[in-house]
């Protein structure tokens, strides 16, 4: 008789560095634990797959995940994974990052990088504040929620981070809860066998600093106020995603268009095979041959 | 030696730039001196009015920028009222005489016209006004040998257009020639 | 290592210092660029965009300086050779990402073709300006290389240098341009291949689990990898260990910034270039860099034909500061004249390492053109008679 197998999330986690920094009932470890799941059911190498993160809290995952992993500076984790792909187009290139990351300091990015139709997935982890500072406004504080730079209730429009990303051309947006464990699993286990640029927002609970300044219980609360708010609707229209305070939250996944529409790569590929024929040179990535022992280097 | 101080000036879309880098490549690849070129940028760059600078020396150029002209280029009237009072005393002036009326200038100053734009528009294509220009700025200042300014068009028009752009510099060329031929009558 | 010699334009070209930047990079192996539009910079890019599908290299154009300045930085740890070039405002934007660079040993080279400012100032027009933004631009303490061409020839060859000495100490490294030198056009000889060394990049060949991206070796270098060989590295901005992995402390902070800067200024030697003239016996010395040296040495042949002994030490490398050479060299001359076109800035670092050993002369200027000769004379002529040794009367006496 064989040991108790062993949990096949753990060999992707740099179980080392535990426990994480995030408070408890953060979201933030649901979803690395999903995310890690999605790995392993998909059957990826873990070798030929990086993970990049801005700063934050959501922004630390890729500390914990045992892939090549880059924590980058705040708001730019989209672009260095755009030279990171675009070096080394056999590598998977996730992008794990918060909601102020990826959609107010790298509000900018994210809308080109959608546009560009670069081969990335973007996971945008929405905890509706940053908690790493210390509860401030984010693009997707509902109105009129406290933060500690609304003291007296937000009152700014919100980012509907779907149809952001839906209308600057991701091929694929999906949104759910960390409530919806099995559904986001599925997801992201999918999204990485897709191409182009992939969207998924996760809503997460942030009890320190969102749920408890808002005086709305604990982590558990939230859970239970996700499985009863939410509405899975699959290919529902981005517009509708729109979030209120203490609303419904519409989930599923919203656009999944795949090989309809070239990556950047591609599109690049086909314009200069196009117009310069067999003089175009593809770039595939750097030759095995580089790898050279110490010494080589300094002759 | 000191270096020969060259300015043309112009209007967008006549060449003024393309002419200077004929003229300092063929200086400096093919004639084996020190050339420099540097051209106007600013609004101007995009606007109407155009201008190049070239050094040519026998020695390596320290100061790559023209302080007073010994050879000043004029295609338009601009150009002229802007770049003539620079021109050094003795210097030399050429310019397209539909384009430009001369006003007043020191007696010092050699000027030698040609009808540029009519020219090229024989030639049946405007933007060979350039290479005319070359051909008459060669004949008559000789800083660039012939055999250069011919090698310099080779390498920097493209290949379909070699055999017209060297013909529009054989007639500017020849004009340089018979200008040069009148004043010494 | 040889550079690949289809991606070789050897011969003579007739061409602007931007475009020259274009061909040393491209012969230095690098395959990669991320570009935002900047005057007077921009010519590097669109070279590299017209240059690159012709050698398998990858141009994208980024949505502003900030994305450009670490797309790069993604490429090399992809396992490219990447370049990054901007001018004024765009260096301004790319500071923090020079720090992440210099923080995580990424080899890279970044291009300043220098401008009038402060802020959007002078875009078409030369300035000296953003040395000091080189040393301390970035937040927090650390070393950069910086390397001032002063001729288009200058800006191929130097681009190459820039891309050696970044592999060899896994370090950003700074080529700073001015306006002139990037927009004049000038004979550019490009060797054969035969005729350049390439420092390839110094990859591990450790197994993964025994490599520790920023364990260095004697030389205070780590070795690199890239992602995808199996080593899951962790790259992060944060104070870190050996591994990488971030411990926010002050024993580490001061062990990893400590050895950042040693990495620089323990090698100085290795990396330091000036370029002599005419400084056996002389009286004075003019210390410049970029086209305000060559500017300089026009002025010094005024001097030294009224008898002035008056010798040149041009910047090649101005950071690392070439201290021990300033300083012999202090001790030697009766004074220093530093024309530069901004209002006093490597005169500051002359001035630190010359302590007082001779005078130091500053010939500043705002920028927005080079200086006159003349004007750069009157400092040496100046510097001569306070020293008694000017041999003849000056110009305004005769």
């Amino acid at each position: 008789m064989s040991p108790t197998p062993e949990n096949p999330v753990r060999k992707l986690l740099r179980t080392e560095r535990m426990p994480s920094i995030w408070c408890p009932g953060c979201g933030i470890g649901t979803t690395v634990n999903c995310f890690a799941r999605a790995l392993a059911e998909n059957g990826k190498r873990q070798d030929e797959l990086a993970v990049v993160s801005g700063i934050g809290c959501t922004g630390r995952v890729a500390g914990y995940l045992d892939l090549d992993s880059f924590h980058t500076t705040h708001g730019r984790a989209l672009p260095f994974a755009t030279g990171l792909k675009l070096a080394n187009p056999k590598l998977d290139v996730v992008v794990y990052s918060g909601d102020g990351d990826l959609t107010a300091i790298g509000g900018n990015h994210l809308i080109h990088a959608a546009r560009r139709n670069l081969d990335l997935l973007c996971i945008c982890v929405n905890n509706l504040t940053y908690g790493m500072t210390g509860g401030q406004l984010t693009p997707t504080t509902p109105q009129p929620a406290i933060a500690s730079t609304t003291p007296y209730g937000a009152f700014e429009p919100t980012f509907n981070l779907p149809r952001l990303a839906a209308s600057s051309g991701a091929s694929y947006v999906a949104r759910w809860t960390t409530f919806h464990v099995r559904q986001l699993t599925k997801t992201i286990r999918e999204a990485l066998d897709r191409k182009g640029f992939r969207f998924i927002e996760i809503l997460s609970p942030c009890p320190t600093l969102f749920l408890r300044r808002n005086r709305l219980g604990e982590a558990i609360d939230e859970m239970r106020f996700y499985r009863e708010n939410s509405v899975i609707k699959n290919f529902a229209e981005t517009r509708e995603a729109e979030l209120g305070y203490r609303d419904s939250i519409l989930v599923g996944k919203f656009v999944d268009l795949d090989r309809s529409r070239p990556t950047w790569r591609e599109a690049y590929a086909a314009r200069h095979a196009e117009v310069l024929g067999d003089r175009f040179i593809r770039w595939t990535g750097p030759a095995e041959d580089e790898v050279r022992g110490p010494g080589e280097g300094e002759a | 030696m000191a270096s020969s101080e060259i300015k043309i000036g112009g209007l967008g879309g006549q060449g003024v730039i393309m002419a200077g880098m004929i003229l300092g490549k063929a200086a400096s690849l093919h004639d084996e001196k020190f050339a420099t070129l540097i051209q106007a940028f600013g609004p101007e760059a995009r606007g109407a009015a155009c201008s190049a600078q070239v050094l040519i020396d026998d020695d390596p150029i320290l100061y790559p920028y023209v302080v007073s002209p010994q050879f000043l280029v004029t295609l338009s009237q601009d150009a002229f009222r802007q770049f003539a009072p620079e021109l050094r005393e003795g210097g030399v002036l050429m310019f397209d005489e539909d384009m430009v009326t001369l006003g007043k200038l020191p007696p010092s100053i050699r000027t030698y016209g040609l009808p540029a734009m009519r020219l090229a528009e024989s030639l049946g294509r405007k933007q060979v006004l350039n290479l005319i220009v070359v051909g008459f700025f060669t004949a008559i200042t000789g800083l660039v040998s012939e055999a250069a300014a011919r090698a310099a068009i080779r390498d920097t028009v493209p290949p379909s257009t070699i055999a017209l752009n060297l013909h529009a510099f054989e007639v500017g060329f020849a004009q340089g020639k018979s200008r040069l031929a009148d004043k010494t009558n | 290592m040889k550079p690949d010699s289809r991606g070789l334009l050897s011969g003579r070209l007739f061409i602007d210092g931007d475009h020259a930047c274009a061909e040393g990079a491209i012969a230095a192996g690098c395959r990669f660029t991320a570009g935002y539009p900047i005057t007077p910079s921009t010519e590097v890019v669109e070279r590299l965009a017209q240059r690159f599908p012709f050698v398998g290299g990858t141009f994208i154009q980024m949505e502003d300086e900030l994305a450009a300045s670490i797309t790069v930085l993604g490429a090399v740890w992809g396992g490219a050779k990447a370049i990054c070039v901007t001018s004024g405002p765009g260096f301004s934007l790319m500071m923090e990402h020079l720090g992440y660079a210099a923080m995580t040993e990424t080899p890279v080279v970044f291009i300043d073709v220098q401008r009038g400012g402060p802020s959007t100032g002078l875009p078409t027009l030369p300035a000296q300006g953003d040395m000091m933004q080189a040393r301390w631009g970035t937040h927090g303490d650390c070393r950069f290389i910086a390397l001032c061409p002063s001729s288009p020839q200058e800006c191929f060859d130097l681009t190459i240098e820039a891309f050696n000495l970044s592999e060899r100490f896994r370090t950003p490294v700074l080529l700073m341009m001015d306006e002139v030198v990037g927009h004049m056009t000038e004979r550019v000889v490009i060797p054969s291949a035969d005729d350049l060394d390439i420092v390839p990049r110094r990859y591990t060949d450790k197994a993964p689990g025994e490599f520790k991206l920023f364990e260095p070796r004697d030389d205070l270098v780590p070795d690199m990898c890239r992602a995808g060989q199996g080593h899951r590295i962790h790259l992060t901005g944060l104070t870190h260990d050996e591994r990488g992995y971030p411990v926010l402390n002050a024993d580490t902070q001061d062990r990893l910034v400590r050895r950042l800067a040693d990495k620089i200024e323990r090698n100085a030697a290795q990396i330091v270039r000036v370029e002599e003239r005419n400084l056996d016996g002389a009286d004075i010395a003019v210390v410049a860099y970029g086209i305000t040296a060559r500017i300089a040495e026009r002025a010094i042949e005024m001097a030294r034909a009224q008898g002035i002994q008056v010798g040149s030490l041009r910047l090649i490398t101005a950071w690392p500061f070439p201290t021990e050479r300033l300083q012999r060299l202090a001790s030697e001359v009766s004074a220093i004249v530093v024309p530069e076109l901004n209002l006093g800035q490597m005169v500051l670092e002359v001035e630190r390492v010359v302590a007082g050993r001779c005078r130091v002369i500053s010939v500043d200027h705002a920028g927005g053109t080079v200086h006159l000769p003349k004007q750069i004379h009157a400092a040496i002529e100046s510097a001569a008679r306070e020293a008694g040794v000017m041999r003849l009367p000056l110009a305004s006496e005769r």
